[in-house]
């Protein structure tokens, strides 16, 4: 008997949790919270199909506001985590929730190694320029000039370029989107995931209690005028000069993913455990 | 029928239902969003207006389902009322919200959903090609219309707050 069967739709409710959102009202993490809620109701994929991943921060509480599978690990390792889970579960969506202060600082080098390695996961930095959790410590993408009590007379070091970073280091699709526009950022998001290989989206997410002057951000994005490119050249004189507000997809690299054959990697558990037993 | 960029089109009666459905349903779900926000940062007297309103709004909906009698304006919704760019016109904006706003913040919010359906909906009668649309989008201005007045109303409730309404004398721990 052929029998049809629909396939169920999603809604992006479908993947909410139950655990209200603790972050600050007006934070833009709740835009990115609603964005992954939409994309993956727009790609179709069911909860048990994704697993959010995240390290430490305001961004890195996301997992638990979804009921998709999660991991909140430790700080800055959220890419080593989420690394070996696609190499060893291929056939799971990853996606892994990060910070400006914990995937650029603290995760930093983790951060240039997969952009290198191109495992097929797709890594999204709430981007606040600031550490929100512990009280506003600057982050790497903090501007010189700000001024608080631990940096008088602001920082005076040199941002950190996370896109040029990511295209220099490898990663095969570089997007920028703004929170606020939570649509667009579902779309961008669909889009980074079903892109093969290591796919950055930073999101310019506001902090509107250690950061109210980042409210002006909704002003200041606009489209990025010219189409994504694969030539790496082009791309990295288009992130090179833009000032930061250019939103949308970038660049759409080619590079095949980096994921062992099934087999490939034969460990007997056991014999691993042998060097650690006391 | 032409449309602004990134808005759902609505070539059709069934379409216009869709998509005004939609909206109620967008503000019932940001309404709910915000109050739980307020929960979280005990602002109680915040939650019940938040709430009140995702109530009213959710009404708003189930008036509009029953317009379209046999019709699914719900799967309809889901299946082509998306506004692309931005929220759909009564989602009240996120990022205005304040763990101290008072209610009269969210009204002034709710009252720029309302302007901003108000202006939706005016665009629609003004390009709609098919009369039945043109009357049913006219219906809804009228509606709309109503609830901006409803608002405004109830503002002459609440005085609008001084202006250090934000000053907290027991601030999140901050660096200066």
């Amino acid at each position: 008997m052929n029998i049809a069967v629909t396939p169920p739709a999603y809604t992006p409710a479908d993947y909410k949790s139950d655990v209200k959102p603790i972050w600050c009202p007006g934070c833009g993490d709740y835009h990115v919270l609603m964005s992954f809620t939409r994309a993956f109701a727009q790609l179709g994929l069911t909860p048990e199909e994704v697993v959010v991943v995240s390290g430490i921060g305001c961004s890195s509480r996301i997992p638990a506001y979804t009921n998709c599978y999660g991991f909140h690990g430790v700080h800055g390792r959220s890419l080593a985590l989420a690394a070996g889970l696609k190499v060893t579960r291929p056939d799971l969506t990853v996606v892994v929730a990060s910070g400006d202060g914990d995937g650029y600082s603290i995760g930093g080098n983790h951060f240039l190694h997969a952009c290198r390695r191109n495992v097929d996961m797709t890594y999204v930095v709430m981007d606040n320029h600031i550490y929100g959790m512990t009280k506003g410590q600057p982050s790497p993408t903090t501007e010189p000039e700000f001024d608080t009590a631990l940096t008088p007379g602001g920082t005076k070091v040199q941002p950190f370029h996370p896109l040029v970073v990511a295209l220099a280091s490898g990663a095969n699709f570089i997007a920028r989107c703004y929170s606020g526009d939570a649509n667009e950022t579902a779309d961008v998001l669909a889009a980074a995931i079903k892109h093969p290989g290591f796919s950055f989206v930073e999101i310019l997410s506001p902090c509107v209690t250690f950061r109210p002057d980042e409210k002006a951000w909704k002003d200041l994005v606009r489209p990025a005028p010219i189409a994504a490119t694969d030539d790496q050249g082009k791309a990295a004189r288009r992130l090179m000069t833009d000032d930061g507000f250019n939103v949308g997809i970038l660049y759409r690299g080619n590079r095949l993913p980096f994921q062992p054959a099934a087999g490939a990697i034969d460990i007997d558990l056991s014999v691993l455990e042998k060097d650690f037993e006391l | 029928m032409s449309k602004p960029e990134g808005n759902p089109s609505v070539a059709s009666l069934n379409d216009l239902l869709a998509v005004a459905y939609r909206i109620e349903i967008d503000a019932v779900e940001r309404y709910n969003m915000l109050a739980d926000q307020m929960e979280t940062h005990n602002n109680p007297d915040l939650v019940k207006v938040f709430r009140d309103l995702a109530r009213a709004e959710g009404i708003h909906g189930e008036e509009i389902r029953r317009l379209a009698g046999d019709f699914d304006v719900v799967a309809h919704a889901r299946k082509i009322a998306r506004f692309e760019r931005g929220d759909s016109p009564e989602e009240a904006d996120l990022t205005s919200a304040h763990y101290m706003m008072t209610p009269w913040h969210a009204l002034q919010l709710s009252l720029s959903g309302e302007q901003r359906a108000l202006g939706y909906f005016t665009s629609i009668v003004e390009t709609a090609k098919d009369p039945k649309v043109k009357t049913m989008a006219a219906e809804l201005v009228e509606e709309e219309t109503e609830h901006v007045k409803l608002v405004h109303r109830l503002l002459k409730r609440y005085p609008e707050p001084s202006a250090n309404w934000a000053e907290d004398l027991d601030p999140p721990s901050s660096q200066e």
